[in-house]
């Protein structure tokens, strides 16, 4: 009879456990869904092909669009990506490859503690390091500080995917008599390719939502950008500005831009997931 | 006849741990040698000097001499990659390029080591190789589909083809048909005859019967106690080291009485 009972209380306590984590689970992804439902219902009705294509009308006037800082923000993540994604890949090619184990624990020790400065404080450093010395704010200086934002994700994410390459690739490439350099190019960056590109993907994603580096880095503008070395329009900063206006206009047009900037997101992420952990599995 | 290796006083350490010691054997051209002998008592680490892969391993290393046709492997002007060209390796599990197909595999060690681009002569040797490892007529009409899509048996043999494609005068084997079943290991085994034509083969196997089978020199190696380094402890033609040893402790791991 005690262990009927036994039993029961047993069931019930590992049934229960099982709700609350899928309880759990539900509850984690309510934010997202809301997030999502929210900017699309709030969103979709200021976005059109003008707010895609136009510059922003001045106060005042209606229409207009975030053009400007749709091409800004992929200028802003294209010099990002020149200058971080060598350094990062290369930097998690060394930590997997070239086991030294002093440098790599003080690269990895460092990496780590760089991804967990707050993006403000890059911009803050960016500014003084660029902004002052150059004189004014440019596209440069914020491509800068994104780059530092995605150097130690690109790198640890390199890093893990090489290792996940087995040794024995390694060795069948030298016991051919193939370089050292041209195996870790040619077979373990290659056949780690789908992780690496994924890990890639999501740092650029990451980044792209990134506001608070750019404020006082690339600034903003108004029209279109003219270079490197001018302020440049983003959208995570046009979103800002126009979400703190006075207007009525301009909130809905922030609501478009945060709509832009969700699906830019969402697209890096999702089909990045979707295109090399396909390709990834195919390897394992 | 070029293919022949000595060694001297060859001893290999892990760090501080001295996995072998004392080597001095003499491998001939154009025979296969086997290497038998209980679990850890160093064969592999024995063959993985004889290319230079020994030292891959970080903190490994070793000392005394291993000279390839007059050649000390581990002279100071001796370039790693140029051993390995020469002596290719075949290991226990077979490892195919997983993202390459079955032709590009095949050439691989051609393309990347950049020995040739010509296409005409790539193709030919993928033919070459594949047929001389007994594989062609099984895969000439899915080359470029990936090597992982093969049996097990077979993708050994795309990776013995791809050891022959660089030309090598050596190729050593390291187990290589311990991952696989009984029909697989026959036709490497038939594999193996053809390639002693050509090639010198050195082979490490847990299984006597193996050595036995397709040897004309066998090796026996041992640990005397757990934690001393291998030691090889007698060497001879197979027939006599199945027969008659010389050592006792050969005759005991032969008739099965450890090991």
């Amino acid at each position: 009879m005690i262990s009927t009972l036994h039993r029961q209380r047993r069931n019930f306590i590992s049934n229960a456990a099982y709700l609350f984590c899928a309880l759990s689970a539900v509850i984690a992804l309510i934010p997202l869904i809301l997030i999502l439902a929210y900017v699309i219902l709030q969103g979709a009705s200021a976005l059109s092909i003008e707010f895609l294509t136009q510059l922003p009308k001045p106060v005042g006037e209606t229409g207009g669009g975030m053009g400007n800082a749709i091409v800004g923000s992929l200028m802003l993540i294209g010099i990002a990506s020149v200058l971080g994604l060598p350094i990062g890949v290369l930097a998690g090619t060394f930590l997997a490859e070239y086991r030294s184990p002093r440098l790599s624990w003080t690269v990895r020790l460092l990496a780590d503690i760089l991804s967990g400065v707050p993006s403000i404080i890059v911009g803050v450093f960016v500014y003084t390091l660029l902004v002052l010395t150059i004189g004014h704010f440019s596209a440069l200086a914020g491509g800068v500080a994104l780059a530092i934002l995605m150097l130690p994700t690109v790198a640890r994410t390199t890093e893990e995917m090489l290792r996940m390459v087995p040794d024995s690739l390694r060795e069948a490439s030298l016991a051919l008599g193939i370089s050292r350099w041209r195996t870790i190019v040619s077979i373990v960056i290659k056949t780690a390719g789908g992780g690496i590109m994924t890990g890639i993907m999501l740092a650029l994603a990451r980044i792209a939502g990134e506001t608070a580096p750019l404020l006082f880095t690339a600034l903003g503008s108004r029209t279109w950008p003219t270079g490197i070395d001018k302020p440049v329009a983003s959208l995570p900063v046009q979103i800002y500005q126009y979400a703190i206006s006075p207007y009525a206009d301009w909130h809905a047009q922030a609501w478009a831009g945060s709509l832009v900037l969700v699906l830019m997101v969402l697209i890096l992420s999702v089909g990045s997931k979707l295109y090399f952990g396909r390709k990834m599995r195919s390897v394992r | 006849m070029a293919g022949c290796i000595t060694t001297s006083n060859l001893s290999a350490f892990f760090g501080d741990v001295r996995a072998i010691e004392g080597v001095n054997i003499e491998i001939p051209a154009n025979k296969i040698t086997a290497l038998i002998g209980p679990s850890g008592c160093g064969k592999s680490t024995f063959l993985r000097c004889l290319n230079r892969m020994h030292e891959l391993v970080p903190g490994a290393r070793s000392t005394g001499e291993v000279v390839w046709d007059g050649k000390d492997i581990y002279a100071p002007d001796m370039d790693a990659t140029e051993v390995r060209r020469g002596i290719g390796m075949v290991f226990q599990k077979p490892n195919p390029f997983p993202l390459m197909s079955i032709a590009d595999n095949v050439s691989a060690g051609l393309r990347l080591a950049g020995m040739t681009r010509n296409k005409a002569f790539i193709s030919e040797t993928v033919e070459r190789s594949l047929k001389m490892a007994a594989l062609w007529d099984e895969v000439k009409n899915k080359l470029d589909k990936p090597g992982g899509s093969l049996s097990g048996g077979q993708q050994q043999r795309l990776c013995i083809a791809r050891a022959l494609a660089v030309e090598p005068d050596i190729i050593l084997m390291d187990e290589p048909c311990s991952a696989l079943d009984p029909a697989s290991t026959q036709k490497i085994e038939d594999t193996m005859e053809q390639l002693k034509q050509k090639y010198t083969i050195v082979i490490v196997t847990h299984n006597m019967q193996q050595a036995g089978r397709v040897s004309d020199f066998t090796g026996f190696m041992l640990t005397q106690e757990t934690g001393e380094p291998g030691r090889l402890v007698e060497y001879g033609p197979t027939s006599k080291i199945f027969t008659m040893p010389d050592r006792k402790e050969t005759e005991n791991y032969i008739t099965g009485r450890f090991g």
